[in-house]
Formats: structure tokens, C-alpha cells, sequence
């Protein structure tokens, strides 16, 4: 009787923890089968619209022939905008976190409301620029949805430059110390300077995500289908392609989805890119 | 003699002086960040103060929406985004947890790299791209495929039927929730992993060295310690789905109407901002809106802050044992 027990209590086990280790596996294969199918979609309706027209005309009228040229220059100046004023702010509240944080309340408060902030409603952001900037200023721009894309680098680079100061070891700081560097100039000649790498790739990171961003844009930035300076409602890809996606146009349709496919790869991009950075300079050890 | 009291010599007064002005620069910054989220709570306050006059607390519970007579209640988007995100964590948690296991226990140390770092990339495609694949490729796929079946085969079951029977139309709450929960899965796949790499690899090779089987470690050993993290990680993943707006705005068809069904089309609070805050006319409209906002912010804040301070417990928890 105990053995044909003990046999039956082992083949259970066994089984419970071979269909345990099926479903595993089918949830990854879940998951692949999405992001699989999501990017054959895109190539499949985003490639035949890639040509050079996308990088030399203007965004067209329905019914006429275009490209997107307006869009993709001004999400580029409107990112990059939007990365000159996030940048410096995140990396110097980053940088008091890891290095004066130690005692006092605020770094630890910071910490969190920052964490917070970086998985806030991006379209509460948007809401928050157009609240106090564009009703103010009293039209859409692109200097507000530079503003509001600013806003989501803050938190990520933040976020990285702690935690990469924190990795660098305190024998550097003693180092420093004990020659008699000052504290300002041990933090931005030899801490920053070892995490530099990481802080990099956190910026790529922020990039990465504000540029496929569309939600913060819709009250701020607006979208134009001419040229148009950054203190005017400004072209961009992602509102482009809400808009062209939501139009009734079949060759509009064809614009939104080899936009997509461009976006989407930049963004790709952008993130590999900032992995391999990251990669190849590992911090000062 | 002479070296020593060089040592221990105060510092030239222009380096202590530049000091003073660089901690203070970086603590001015530090507090920004600070002031940049009490900025947002208060300007969406006022933004949203002569709705709050107008409609008080019945604003919740109000499902009615009408720009022409200028009525306003939050009570359909706000529904709206609960029953989506729910759809989402339906179907996302378990689903990451057996990614987070596959990765942590049973994956080829090769394989694993390479597979940590594409999901962590399904987490980077922009979020209008799972909106315009969910409309164009998805929604007729699911009409013509699923929802005859759901409405005929699931829409019969007595007590959840009504949730799942109406027409076929491809757009509505469910393929909203569905989208949602392929674009959270990343997130709550990669804090998991995570919170499963802490472990310490001791208790779990003695769980092994005894004879238990894969799923009794990640079950017995590993889900205990880590249990912590993972209520953290799905609670970062609902702040997504509570936020997300452009993957759900092309899907959910934005119908201010409360139905049973989750077949039929309704609207989440950040579809309801993206399609109408641009073209609402009159204060009171906008007004609402801004609540709506307001609401998002704060349900967002709380469940991003109970995220926060369980994966602070955990971290600590880790601290004290190893």
C-alpha cells in the first residue's frame, strides 16, 4: 500500500510540474506571438509606403502624393528640445539624491514622488502644459509640447544618474577626498564623470520614449500640415499618424502606417542602441 | 609637523564657498522635482474647480455627458478605465508570471538574454502602434473570429452571460482590456523577473537538492519570498493600464453610454480627454474634463504609490535576510 502511495504522490508531483512548466512555456510563447505579429503588420503595410518622397515632401492633402517631412523634423526638434530641458534638471536632482542624499528628508521624498512621476498618465502631463502654458500663451505650440515631453525625461534621467552614482564605489570619493579635492569638483570631475556612461544611456532611454510619445502632445503641440516654427502648433510623427490613422483616406491610411514603421524603428533603435552603449563602457570599477 | 597642520587646516575659503553654491544648485533641482508634482495636483485642481462647484460629489456617480445642456458625470470613463485595466491584470498577471518563471527557472542561460531583452523591447514600441494594430489588424480579426463565439458560447452562462453577448463589432471595452493586457505584460513581466532574481540561488538549490521539482521551488520558495515584488510589480503594471491613452482610444469607440456588455463600445477616462478636450467648447465642459483628469492623476498616484512602498518593503526585507 505506502509504495503504490508514494508512487502515486510522485506522479503527481511530476505532473503538476510538467504542466506547470507547459504553461510557462506557452506564456512566453504567448507573448511573442504579439509582439511577432504587431511588427509583421507594420512591415507589412509600413514597407511599401518607405520611399524617398517620405523624407522630401511635405504631408499632402487627401487624395494627392506626400511624404512626411514636416512630421519627422519637427518631432526631431521638438525631442530634442525637450531632452535640453530635461536633461540638466534630471541629472542635478540625480546627482543631490546620490550624493548629499544620505541624511535629510528630501532626497528619500524625491525618490518616491519621482518614481511616481515617471509611470504618471502621460496624457495628464500634456494636460498640466496646456493648463500652464498654452492658456496662458493662448495658442498650441511646439515649444508646449517640447514642455510637456520635457517633463517625462526629468523622471528617467532622475532615475538613472542615482543610481549609477550610487554604483560608484566610495573608494573613489575617499581618493578624492583625501587629496583635498573639493566636493563640487569630486562630483563633476570623478563621479559624474564614472557613471557618465549610464547617464547616457539613460538619456537615450528618455529619448526612446518621448518619441514615439503621442498623448502629451494632443493639447499641446497640436499638429500642422505645413512648415511651421516651434512657437506655432508644430507637424509631428505620432499625432501625424493619429491623425492620418483616424482619417477616412485609404492613401492616408498608407502614410500613417509607413510612419508607424519609422517610428517604431527609430525607437527600436534608440533602445538597442543605448544597451549596447551601456555595454560596452560598464562603469569606472 | 609642518605637513599635518597642513592636513588638518581648514580648506581656502573659495572651495567651501563653491561648494555651498553647487550643493544648493543640485538641492534647488532635487526639490523642482518635488514641486513639479504638487504643480500638476493643484493646476488640475483649479483647472477642474468650477465642475467641482457645479456637480460636487455627484459628478462620480453621474453617467450622464452632455455637452448641449451642459450636464457632466465622470461615472462611464471612470468605469470604463476599471473594467479595462482589470481585463488587462485578468490576463497579464498570469501571463507574466509564467514568463518571469520560464526566464528565472527554466530558460538556457543563453536563451535568456536574449529573451529578457526583446520583452523588455515590447515594452518600448510606442503605444499608438498597439493602437492602429488594434484597429485595422486586430478588431476585424476578433469580430469575425472571437466574438461570434463569445457572444454564442460564453453570452448563454448564466449570471456573467450579459457581460459577454451583443453584436460583433470588433471595437468595445474587451478588445480595449485585451490590447491593454498585451501592452502591460512586458512591465509586469520584467519587475517580476526581477523580483525573482533576488532570491537568494542558496534557499533554492537546497529546495532542488532535496528533491523538489521546479514548480514546488518557484511555488514554495520562491513566490513566498518574493511575494512582496510581485504585488508591487502588478500594481505597476495597473498604474499603466489605469493611464494608457492612445492604444485604447483607437479601440474602445468611445461611447459615452453604460452598457452590460463588455462587447459594446465605452471610454475610458484618457480616451475621453484625447478625443474631446481639443474641441470641448464652454468652461464648464472643459472644466469636467479637467476633473476627469484630476481623477486619473490621483488613481494613478495611489496605486503607483502602493507599488512603491511594497517593492520598498521588499528591498528592505531582502536586506534583513541575507
Amino acid at each position: 500500500m505506502r509504495t503504490t502511495d508514494f508512487i502515486s504522490v510522485q506522479s503527481r508531483r511530476r505532473s503538476v510540474n510538467f504542466l506547470s512548466q507547459a504553461a510557462a512555456t506557452f506564456t512566453v510563447c504567448f507573448g511573442l506571438f504579439w509582439l511577432g505579429w504587431i511588427l509583421l503588420t507594420l512591415l507589412q503595410y509600413g514597407l511599401p509606403g518607405m520611399s524617398l518622397k517620405l523624407f522630401t515632401e511635405l504631408t499632402p492633402p487627401p487624395g494627392s502624393p506626400g511624404g512626411l517631412i514636416n512630421a519627422i523634423a519637427g518631432t526631431f526638434f521638438m525631442v530634442m528640445l525637450a531632452t535640453l530641458i530635461g536633461t540638466p534638471i534630471g541629472i542635478l536632482a540625480g546627482t543631490y539624491m546620490a550624493e548629499y542624499g544620505q541624511t535629510g528628508w528630501l532626497s528619500p521624498v524625491t525618490g518616491f514622488v519621482n518614481d511616481i512621476l515617471l509611470s504618471a498618465p502621460s496624457i495628464v502631463l500634456g494636460l498640466f502644459v496646456y493648463e500652464i502654458y498654452v492658456v496662458s500663451v493662448g495658442h498650441f505650440s511646439g515649444i508646449a509640447g517640447s514642455f510637456a515631453l520635457g517633463l517625462l525625461v526629468i523622471p528617467v534621467v532622475v532615475r538613472t544618474t542615482e543610481n549609477m552614482l550610487r554604483m560608484v564605489p566610495n573608494r573613489l570619493r575617499e581618493a578624492a577626498a583625501a587629496l583635498g579635492t573639493p566636493q563640487w569638483k569630486m562630483i563633476t570631475m570623478i563621479t559624474l564623470k564614472a557613471s557618465r556612461a549610464g547617464i547616457i544611456t539613460g538619456v537615450l532611454l528618455a529619448v526612446a520614449r518621448i518619441s514615439g510619445e503621442t498623448a502629451p502632445l494632443l493639447f499641446t503641440s497640436l499638429n500642422n500640415m505645413f512648415w511651421s516654427n516651434l512657437n506655432q502648433p508644430t507637424a509631428n510623427l505620432p499625432m501625424m499618424i493619429f491623425d492620418y490613422a483616424m482619417s477616412p483616406y485609404k492613401d492616408w491610411h498608407h502614410l500613417a502606417w509607413a510612419g508607424a514603421l519609422l517610428i517604431t524603428l527609430a525607437v527600436l533603435g534608440l533602445n538597442i542602441l543605448a544597451r549596447s552603449f551601456f555595454k560596452q563602457k560598464p562603469l569606472g570599477r | 609637523m609642518v605637513v599635518r597642520s597642513r592636513i588638518s587646516g581648514s580648506p581656502p575659503r573659495t572651495y567651501s564657498m563653491a561648494d555651498l553654491v553647487f550643493k544648493n544648485i543640485t538641492r534647488f533641482f532635487a526639490f523642482l522635482v518635488l514641486l513639479l508634482m504638487a504643480a500638476i495636483i493643484v493646476s488640475l485642481f483649479i483647472g477642474a474647480l468650477p465642475a467641482i462647484r457645479k456637480f460636487g460629489f455627484g459628478f462620480i456617480g453621474n453617467a450622464a455627458w452632455n455637452p448641449v445642456t451642459n450636464v457632466f458625470g465622470g461615472l462611464v470613463p471612470i468605469v470604463g478605465t476599471l473594467v479595462t485595466s482589470a481585463i488587462a491584470l485578468l490576463i497579464g498577471v498570469p501571463v507574466s508570471f509564467g514568463i518571469a518563471m520560464f526566464l528565472t527557472e527554466m530558460c538556457p542561460a543563453r536563451l535568456r538574454r536574449v529573451l529578457g531583452t526583446t520583452i523588455e523591447l515590447l515594452a518600448g514600441i510606442p503605444s499608438i502602434i498597439y493602437g492602429m494594430w488594434g484597429l485595422f489588424v486586430f478588431a476585424p480579426v476578433f469580430s469575425q473570429h472571437a466574438e461570434p463565439w463569445i457572444d454564442s458560447h460564453l453570452g448563454r452562462l448564466p449570471l456573467i452571460g450579459p457581460l459577454f453577448s451583443g453584436p460583433p463589432i470588433g471595437i468595445g471595452v474587451l478588445t480595449a482590456g485585451l490590447i491593454l493586457s498585451i501592452m502591460v505584460i512586458p512591465f509586469i513581466a520584467a519587475v517580476m523577473r526581477d523580483v525573482f532574481e533576488v532570491v537568494p540561488p542558496l534557499l533554492k538549490e537546497s529546495a532542488y537538492g532535496l528533491g523538489a521539482t521546479t514548480w514546488e521551488v518557484v511555488r514554495y520558495i520562491v513566490l513566498p519570498y518574493a511575494k512582496v515584488g510581485v504585488v508591487g510589480g502588478i500594481m505597476l503594471g495597473l498604474g499603466r493600464a489605469i493611464g494608457e491613452t492612445m492604444a485604447v482610444t483607437f479601440v474602445i469607440g468611445n461611447s459615452h453610454r453604460l452598457h452590460s456588455s463588455l462587447l459594446l463600445p465605452g471610454n475610458s477616462i484618457a480616451s475621453t480627454l484625447a478625443n474631446e478636450f481639443t474641441e470641448a467648447v464652454g468652461r464648464i465642459y472643459t472644466s469636467s474634463l479637467i476633473e476627469l483628469g484630476l481623477f486619473l492623476f490621483i488613481i494613478t498616484f495611489i496605486v503607483l504609490a502602493l507599488a512603491k512602498l511594497l517593492l520598498i518593503r521588499l528591498s528592505r526585507l531582502e536586506g534583513h535576510r541575507s
